[in-house]
C-alpha cells in the first residue's frame, strides 16, 4: 500500500482551488448555449422578416403595395412581373401533393404495420429495414434521376411498353407518364415513404401489448386486432408523420426539376395544352428559349383571348387565326372556370404537364430583374407560411399526444 | 351440427391482408433497386465512352470543348467546400444547443425550443437558397470588403453557411437525444464528486453519448452533401476546382440540376454524365450513412 500524501489530504478537505473560476465557466457556458439557440431561432425570424420586406408586405411597405395579393394568387406567370402570379403553381402543387398523398399514405402505413406487427425475423425483413433506413438518407435529387429513367423515359414512351399490350392502351398509359403530374406525384411519394413508414412504426410500437392480447384473447384475428385495437390508438402519431412528409414534398424542388417540371406554365393543369377549352399559353421567354413544347413563333390561336407582347402592350386575338408572335409574347386565353370544370377528367390532369410553387420561385429567383425578386419573395412567403403551418400542426399534435395519453 | 373451434380455419381475408402488407413493405426494396438500377445502367453508358480513370483523376470538367474532359474532381471539391463550411457552422452551434438543452435548460425551455428549432428543418430549401443569395451574400460582401476580400455574387461561402443553419436542427436534436439517453445516475455521480454542470457535460455526458453525437454529425454532413437547391441558387454554376470558400463553384448536385434545366437531349453523352455524377453522389452518401450506422452500433454503450 502506498503511503497517503498528507498534502493531498489537506487539499481535499480545504476549499477546492479555483471554485469561483469553475462556477464562472459554468455560467458563461449558459450564455454561449443561449447565444447558439438564438442564432438558430433568429434564422427563422430573419427568413420570415426578410421575405416580408422583399415582398413589400406591410409594415415594410405602405399597406396595399404587398406582392402577396389576390391578383398574385389568381394570375398566371407572365413576362411582366407586375402581372405575374402563382395560379398555375399553386394549382399544380395542390394536384401533385394530392397524387403524392394517394400513393404515400396507404403504402407507407401498410408497410409500417407489416414491419412492426407481422414481419418475421428473417433476411427479407432485415433487407426491408436496411432499405427504409438508407432511403431516408438518399439525396432527393437521386429520386429525380430514378424518375427520369423509369417514369419519363421508360413508361412515358409507348414503344417501350410490353409489345403484347394493345397499341391504344400503350399510348394512353404512356400519356399519363412522361413529364406529368402523375410522375411528379409518384416520385415525391417514394421520397416521403420512409418518413411515413418510420412514423407509423413508432406510433404502432407505442400501443401497449395488453391492447393486442385483450383483443386476441376474445377471439379477434390478427388483422381485426390491428385494425380495431392498434390502428385507432396509433392514428395521431401516424397523422403527425404524414403531415411532416407531405410538407416536405410540398417544398421539394430538385426531383421535380429533374423530371422536367416547367418554369413557365400559363395553363391550368386540369386541362392539357391544346384542349378544347384552354389555349396553350406561353410561347418563348425573353431569352428566346422555348418554354412550352407546343410553342412556335407562328401560333394558331384556339380561343379568343389576348396576347401580351414583350413590351407589355396587349393585342386581342381571335380563335382559328394564326399569328406571328415575337419572342417573349404571352398568350392569355379567355377560358373561364366554367370551361375548366366542363373539361375536367382525371386522366387529363394526371397526364398534364405542370409547375409547382418551389419551381416557380426558383425560376423567379434566378432572374436578374429586381421586380422578379419581389414576386419570388412573395412566392417564398406563401410557401414558407404553408410549410411552417403544417410542421407546426404536426409538432403540436405530437406534443399533445405525449401529454394526453398515459398508458 | 357441432363446429370444431380447435380446427384452424383458412381465412382468405387474413391471408390476403398479410400479403398486401408484405407487398407494401417490399416497395422500399423496390425503390432502392430502382434508384441503383437507373443510376448504374445509365452511368455504364457514360463509362463506355469515358474511361473511369479519366473520370476519377482528371481535374477539368469541360463537356462542351472540342476535346471534352470529364473529371469529377471539380464537382467534388465544390461539394466538399460547401459541406465543410456548413459543418463549421452547424457542428459548434448544434452541439452548443444540444448540450445547453440537455444539461442546463429546464424542462419547459427544452419543450419549447426543441420543436421550434425543428421548424428550421421544415423550411423549403429553395427558400433557403433565396435567403443565401439575397441576404447572406450581400451581408458577407459588406463584412469582407473592409478586409480586402471581394466576394462574388455567387459563392460557396454563403451557400455553405445557410446549409449549416439548415442542418443545425438535425445535429442538435439527434445529439440531444443521445445525451438525454445517458442515465441520470452517471450525472449524479459526477455532481457528488463536486463537478460543475459544465464539467459533467464535457467529461461524463458527451463522452458517454459520443457515438450518437458523431452519428448525428455524419447524418447532417450527408444531408449537406445531397442538398441541391441552396447551392444551385447561391453557389454558382461555374464548374472549377474550388480551393477557397469565397470562390464560386458547382457542386455535384448543382451540376445535375443545371443540366436538367438546360435543353440537353436524353441519351447524349452530356446527359449521361449527370448519372455518373449521381453515382458518385450515391456512393458518397451511402458510405456516410453506413459509417454513421456502424458507429452507432459499434460504440453504443448499454446502460
Amino acid at each position: 500500500m502506498t503511503a497517503v500524501d498528507v498534502e493531498t489530504v489537506r487539499d481535499i478537505t480545504a476549499q477546492p482551488t479555483g471554485l469561483a473560476t469553475r462556477k464562472f465557466k459554468d455560467r458563461a457556458f449558459v450564455v454561449w448555449g443561449i447565444v447558439a439557440t438564438v442564432i438558430g431561432l433568429g434564422t427563422l425570424v430573419a427568413l420570415v422578416l426578410g421575405l416580408m420586406n422583399d415582398a413589400l408586405v406591410w409594415p415594410f411597405a405602405p399597406f396595399g403595395e404587398s406582392r402577396v395579393s389576390s391578383h398574385f394568387f389568381l394570375s398566371f406567370p407572365s413576362a411582366d412581373p407586375a402581372e405575374a402570379g402563382i395560379l398555375s403553381a399553386w394549382v399544380g402543387s395542390l394536384l401533385v401533393i394530392l397524387t403524392t398523398a394517394l400513393f404515400a399514405i396507404p403504402i407507407g402505413i401498410l408497410a409500417g404495420i407489416y414491419l412492426e406487427e407481422y414481419a418475421p425475423k428473417n433476411p427479407i425483413t432485415s433487407a426491408i429495414e436496411i432499405a427504409v433506413n438508407n432511403l431516408a438518407g438518399v439525396p432527393s435529387i437521386l429520386f429525380g434521376l430514378m424518375a427520369v429513367g423509369i417514369f419519363v423515359q421508360f413508361l412515358g414512351n409507348p414503344t417501350r411498353w410490353f409489345s403484347f399490350l394493345p397499341e391504344s392502351f400503350r399510348v394512353a398509359g404512356a400519356d399519363l407518364f412522361g413529364q406529368s403530374i402523375l410522375t411528379a406525384g409518384i416520385t415525391l411519394s417514394l421520397l416521403i415513404l420512409p418518413v411515413v413508414i418510420v412514423a407509423t412504426r413508432e406510433a404502432v410500437r407505442g400501443v401497449p401489448q395488453e391492447m393486442r392480447q385483450g383483443a386476441l384473447a376474445v377471439g379477434a384475428s390478427k388483422w381485426q386486432t390491428t385494425q380495431h385495437h392498434v390502428l385507432p390508438y396509433a392514428l395521431p402519431g401516424i397523422v403527425t408523420g404524414v403531415i411532416i412528409g407531405i410538407s416536405r414534398a410540398l417544398g421539394e424542388t430538385a426531383p421535380l426539376i429533374m423530371i422536367g417540371g416547367l418554369t413557365f406554365v400559363a395553363f391550368l393543369p386540369i386541362t392539357q395544352p391544346g384542349d378544347a377549352a384552354f389555349q396553350t399559353i406561353g410561347v418563348l421567354d425573353e431569352y428566346g428559349a422555348a418554354v412550352d413544347p407546343m410553342a412556335a413563333e407562328s401560333v394558331r390561336i384556339d380561343h379568343d383571348g389576348v396576347v401580351v407582347l414583350p413590351d407589355f402592350s396587349e393585342m386581342p386575338v381571335e380563335a382559328g387565326q394564326t399569328y406571328d408572335l415575337p419572342h417573349g409574347s404571352t398568350v392569355q386565353s379567355v377560358a373561364t372556370w366554367g370551361d375548366a370544370v366542363a373539361s375536367w377528367s382525371p386522366g387529363h390532369w394526371l397526364g398534364s404537364e405542370f409547375t409547382v410553387m418551389p419551381i416557380q420561385m426558383f425560376n423567379w429567383t434566378s432572374r436578374p430583374q429586381a421586380e422578379f425578386l419581389e414576386i419570388a419573395a412573395a412566392a417564398g412567403l406563401v410557401l414558407l407560411f404553408i410549410t411552417l403551418l403544417m410542421n407546426g400542426t404536426a409538432i403540436w399534435l405530437r406534443y399533445r399526444l405525449r401529454k394526453s395519453i398515459k398508458w | 351440427m357441432e363446429r370444431d373451434f380447435t380446427k384452424k380455419k383458412l381465412r382468405l381475408g387474413e391471408q390476403a391482408m398479410e400479403s398486401l402488407l408484405f407487398l407494401a413493405a417490399l416497395f422500399a426494396i423496390g425503390i432502392v433497386v430502382g434508384i441503383v438500377y437507373v443510376v448504374v445502367s445509365e452511368s455504364a453508358k457514360f463509362f463506355a465512352q469515358v474511361p473511369a480513370l479519366e473520370f476519377l483523376t482528371s481535374t477539368t470538367w469541360t463537356p462542351l470543348f472540342d476535346n471534352p474532359q470529364y473529371g469529377i474532381a471539380p464537382l467534388l471539391t465544390g461539394t466538399f467546400m460547401a459541406t465543410l463550411v456548413a459543418l463549421s457552422v452547424a457542428v459548434p452551434l448544434g452541439l452548443l444547443v444540444a448540450i445547453y438543452l440537455s444539461e442546463f435548460a429546464g424542462a419547459r425551455t427544452r419543450e419549447t425550443i426543441k420543436p421550434t428549432l425543428e421548424l428550421l428543418a421544415g423550411v423549403p430549401t429553395v427558400v433557403y437558397g433565396y435567403f443565401a443569395l439575397l441576404f447572406v451574400t450581400p451581408l458577407l460582401q459588406g463584412l469582407l470588403r473592409p478586409l480586402g476580400i471581394e466576394l462574388p455574387g455567387f459563392n460557396l461561402l454563403s451557400a455553405g453557411i445557410v446549409m449549416g443553419l439548415m442542418i443545425i436542427p438535425y445535429i442538435a436534436s439527434l445529439s440531444e437525444d443521445a445525451m438525454r439517453a445517458v442515465p441520470r445516475s452517471m450525472r449524479e455521480g459526477s455532481y457528488a464528486m463536486g463537478a460543475t454542470r459544465l464539467e459533467t457535460a464535457f467529461r461524463v455526458v458527451v463522452p458517454a453519448a459520443v457515438s450518437g453525437v458523431v452519428g448525428a454529425v455524419i447524418l447532417g454532413m450527408s444531408r449537406a452533401i445531397g442538398e441541391t437547391m441552396i447551392v444551385a441558387v447561391a453557389g454558382g454554376t461555374q464548374v472549377q476546382m474550388v480551393s477557397s470558400p469565397t470562390m464560386q463553384g458547382a457542386t455535384v448536385t448543382a451540376f445535375i440540376a443545371q443540366v436538367a434545366l438546360g435543353d440537353i437531349a436524353w441519351g447524349t453523352l452530356e446527359y449521361n454524365s449527370i448519372f455518373a455524377a449521381g453515382l458518385a453522389l450515391l456512393v458518397l452518401t451511402l458510405f456516410f450513412n453506413f459509417v454513421a450506422f456502424w458507429l452507432q452500433r459499434r460504440y453504443r454503450e448499454a446502460y
